[in-house]
């Protein structure tokens, strides 16, 4: 260790490396600092204001996330000045718009008519779409921190639908910006930003404002993922689903050959929603429009569910024991009659290595032929 | 994959996705890498946006990535050749060429220095209509790179010349000595989640797991004692492209289809059907009632990815799990236990308690997965070769040697698609994919929203092309080949190149590949999918 590079946070030594920030620094020793709009891999902006920390011999708090660690900095991150701050910030946040939790309005001051107008705009007596799933409900739990009803601006800007995917209410928006530098700086597709990027009132899609469908959006979703609050939320998923009643299941993205990493949300052996897995490769949280919402073939009516065989050209319902008996018969005839080599196998670009390779141990062990293929060529 | 092995001794992507950051200079071809490999196309894009990367697009239609790009070569269709020998051509003269690298690590170099010779900018110029200044100034940007990666995908392999064609781009890099190195490699994109693993697992006629090869008494004699069997085949099988015909000529009598659907992704589709239906018996075990699956006589209803254990190996060779999320409906089965109750019928008894014991039998006959197992790879995936428990796992490829220890340079000449535009048939057609499609759709287009942004099949031309067959934008178009016609929606756009139409093989109602011409590349036995001659009409 460096005994140059030392800070103090909270009373702590920390050594640092060149170029670390005091969050990054902080985020590495497991101390909290509360941050809404810092986004990995993305440029920073310091512009939530919720990661302030206090240091020794400074007038003003600083943005920690901005903030490069420096030898001898002695560094609060929960003094009096800065949870002051902190609920200042939060409830800035939360008397804009229609965070109707119940936290933001729990001294019960306005709740009754706030709330009547919130159900208005969402068509929908529930409470936050995101509710216990929400970074700002959270903080506000955290701090006790209340709306301000008398500082109570409400929002009016419509919500939109008119896409299949993702929905953008912007009552809910605390225009951290967090979704526009994961569409310009992590996918990369470049379809929103700030209306105005001195002074934002919208994020917007296309410089001239556009819906969604009509811009350059091709609804990868990373802007649902990283959106700290109920701004963006997947439309099959709101209203129909809270977080805590559904289970995650790791697995790999079935598409194409990049292989993401994703979260299965599964609810009643059902899977409603689809999340990347953050901080793994190959794909570090992103996903595809693909990967995100092309679920739903999996519980779709069409899929098969029991073995047919043909008769008289037509499908006839089977037990697999029938199944079995009548392709194991057909096979061991047709290897007799014609050869080994009169049968082919194609085996699937889409099922699993170990099915794969029973699938080549079957054609070669069992069928004795080396006739095996699949798609690849195709 | 066999240009690869025939350069390199093994086929696969060389380095990784997350290498692909590392590079100064990306030369991306046959790949419209923002629609088929989105999540992958970030990594190209954020390399040019914040590394200061530059990117040579090569592919003639006027794809998203173009837009990145510095240079964008727009070639005629099917004379990839030619432009890569042009490239080099100009490296050798301009000795901008890696001399210490082709020294030590490559033979067959004055082969390819003599046959390059002819290829000069304006030869080139000629054969593929890129203007000789715009060669010259690629291969500049490419050979003075640091770390000069190639990126392909089915634009390059989906040609008679689709072997020719890779080789060539391996005698690039090598000739540029990109080998081996972070930031470089020659990387063919996956286009389906498993097909990297598909190989790995033996499913080719040539070979085992691995890529051990079957005509190898030492190894057939380990399979047969592994396997506990006698008599295994010497001989290497069929490709599925001439399994097929084979059918037609009642030499192949029985197919099992595991989770394929060639009735609309195989090319020249109504010979293919013919084919398919001379079978004396065909089982498809599938999970929707496929093209395929209505000609079968057994129909075997298997499970999803989400509604079962495993691992897939992506096109970075990384091995990573699958899991259990829901349960298969109604009666569908794992296709592992399917494959093992039919195999056990026909009097070979094949029992696993787990996908995790079949893996361990994979590790066990199979030298680059030696190294794997469920716990090692449960949270991160590793990339094979991973020959031992300790190993860690190799991300780049040949960084000290081939595995066929030098790199060979193959001398390769221009041959032209085998067919060529005629005053009955005067356009080219070309096919590929959608974002918001995979394949042949049995998936995607259950998905409502999918459907909704991208609902059916379109024939896309330029406006000039437009203008000159009196078609219009939104209007029903007959596009014909000498195998067949289909009518689908008219859109002009810019992204198209005049003279060439594209269309997307996802639709089955309007299957492209109704007019795409059979033809085959005669090593790799890949369909010509991407060049055949049509003409256009209005719809009557």
């Amino acid at each position: 260790m460096d005994a140059e590079n030392i800070i103090n946070i909270n009373g702590n030594k920390i050594s640092f490396e060149k170029d670390e920030t005091i969050l990054e620094v902080a985020k590495r020793n497991s101390i909290d600092i509360p941050v809404l709009c810092h986004l990995k891999g993305a440029t920073t902006t310091g512009s939530c204001q919720v990661c302030v920390v206090e240091i020794d011999g400074s007038s003003d708090l600083v943005t920690s996330c901005s903030t490069k660690a420096e030898k001898g900095m002695n560094i609060k991150t929960e003094s009096p000045k800065v949870v002051e701050s902190r609920y200042n910030t939060i409830q800035k946040f939360l008397s804009s718009g229609n965070h109707n939790c119940a936290i933001s309005r729990s001294d019960g001051s306005d709740w009754t008519s706030f709330q009547m107008n919130v159900q208005k705009d969402d068509q929908s007596k529930e409470l936050c779409p995101v509710w216990g799933d929400c970074e700002l409900q959270d903080l506000a739990y955290r701090y006790q921190v209340t709306a301000n009803p008398l500082k109570h601006v409400p929002s009016e800007l419509p919500m939109e639908t008119a896409n299949p995917f993702i929905v953008r209410d912007f009552s809910r928006c605390i225009l951290c910006g967090k979704c526009v530098r994961a569409c310009r700086e992590i996918q990369v597709n470049d379809a929103i930003e700030f209306d105005n990027p001195e002074s934002p009132t919208k994020i917007i899609a296309s410089s001239d404002d556009k819906v969604l469908k009509d811009s350059d959006c091709v609804f990868c979703g990373e802007c649902i993922q990283v959106c700290p609050v109920g701004a963006l939320v997947e439309k099959d998923v709101r209203y129909k689903i809270r977080p805590r009643d559904t289970e995650k299941v790791r697995t790999t993205c079935s598409y194409c050959g990049v292989g993401c990493q994703m979260h299965l949300h599964v609810k009643d052996d059902k899977i409603v929603k689809v999340t990347g897995v953050e901080g793994a490769p190959p794909n570090y949280g992103s996903l595809c429009v693909k990967g995100r919402f092309g679920y739903n073939f999996i519980d779709s009516p069409e899929r098969l569910t029991t073995p047919l065989i043909k008769e008289n050209g037509e499908f006839r319902e089977a037990t697999w024991e029938e199944a079995f008996t009548h392709v194991a018969d057909n096979f061991n005839r047709i290897k007799k009659d014609h050869g080994s080599d009169s049968i082919g196998v194609l085996t699937s670009a889409r099922v699993s290595n170990e099915e794969n390779y029973l699938a080549n141990k079957f054609t070669r062990a069992v069928l004795k032929t080396n006739n095996i293929d699949h798609c690849a060529r195709l | 994959m066999a240009g690869l092995a025939a350069a390199f001794g093994s086929g696969a992507m060389t380095n990784t996705i997350g290498d692909l950051e590392e590079a100064d200079v990306i030369l991306a071809t046959g790949t419209n890498t923002t629609e088929n490999h989105p999540v992958l196309s970030s990594f190209l894009k954020r390399a040019v946006k914040f590394n200061d990367a530059k990117i040579i697009v090569i592919d003639p239609r006027q794809i998203k990535l173009t837009d990145y790009a510095d240079k964008w070569l727009r070639q005629n269709l099917g004379t990839d050749v030619a432009w890569i020998n042009g490239l080099m051509h100009v490296i050798i003269k301009e000795d901008l060429h890696d001399k210490t690298f082709v020294e030590n690590r490559t033979k067959g170099f004055e082969e390819v220095k003599k046959i390059v010779e002819k290829f000069t900018p304006e030869y080139v110029e000629e054969i593929t209509g890129i203007p000789a200044q715009d060669l010259i100034d690629a291969a500049r940007m490419y050979a003075n790179a640091k770390a000069g990666c190639i990126v392909y995908c089915m634009g390059i392999t989906q040609h008679v010349t689709g072997t020719d064609n890779v080789k060539s781009l391996a005698n690039l890099a090598m000739l540029c000595g990109n080998m081996g190195i972070p930031g470089g490699g020659v990387n063919p994109l996956r286009g389906q989640n498993n097909v990297q693993g598909a190989c790995d697992m033996g499913g080719l006629p040539n070979v085992y797991t691995g890529y051990q090869p079957v005509t190898n008494d030492d190894i057939r004699k380990k399979f047969e004692a592994k396997w506990g069997v006698s008599d295994l085949s010497p001989d290497v099988g069929l490709t599925v492209t001439a399994m097929v015909p084979m059918a037609h000529e009642g030499k192949v009598k029985a197919i099992y289809v595991i989770g394929e659907n060639p009735l609309v992704s195989d090319p020249d589709l109504n010979h293919a059907k013919a084919c398919f239906s001379h079978l004396d018996f065909l089982v498809v075990q599938d999970i929707f009632m496929t093209e395929t699956a209505k000609i079968a006589d057994v129909v075997l209803p298997s499970s999803c990815f989400a509604e079962k254990d495993g691992t897939f190996s992506n096109t970075e060779r990384r091995v990573q799990r699958i899991r259990k999320a829901v349960n298969p409906p109604g009666k569908a089965k794992d296709d592992w236990k399917i494959i093992c109750e039919i195999s056990t019928k026909m009097g070979y008894s094949m029992a696993y308690e787990s996908p995790e014991a079949i893996f361990r039998e994979i590790a066990d006959v199979t030298p680059s997965y030696a190294g794997l197992d469920y716990n090692r790879i449960d949270d991160i995936g590793l990339h094979w070769p991973c020959p031992t428990p300790d190993h860690p796992g190799t991300p780049i490829l040949h960084t000290e040697q081939f595995p066929c220890g030098k790199g060979n340079f193959h001398d390769i000449d221009y041959i032209p698609p085998a067919e060529k535009t005629d005053e009955e048939y005067p356009m080219y057609l070309t096919t590929g994919r959608v974002i918001y499609h995979y394949h042949t759709g049995t998936m995607t287009r259950k998905s409502e929203g999918l459907n909704e942004r991208s609902p059916e099949s379109f024939v896309e031309i330029s406006q000039n092309d437009a203008s000159k067959y009196n078609v219009e934008d939104g209007s029903n178009v007959k596009v014909a080949s000498r195998r067949g016609e289909i009518t689908a929606k008219l859109k002009v756009s810019k992204i198209a190149v005049d003279g060439t139409v594209f269309i997307p093989f996802h639709f089955a109602e309007a299957a492209a590949n109704t007019l795409t011409n059979a033809a085959l590349d005669p090593v790799s036995k890949i369909p010509e999918y991407k060049v055949c001659a049509v003409t256009l009409s209005p719809a009557a």
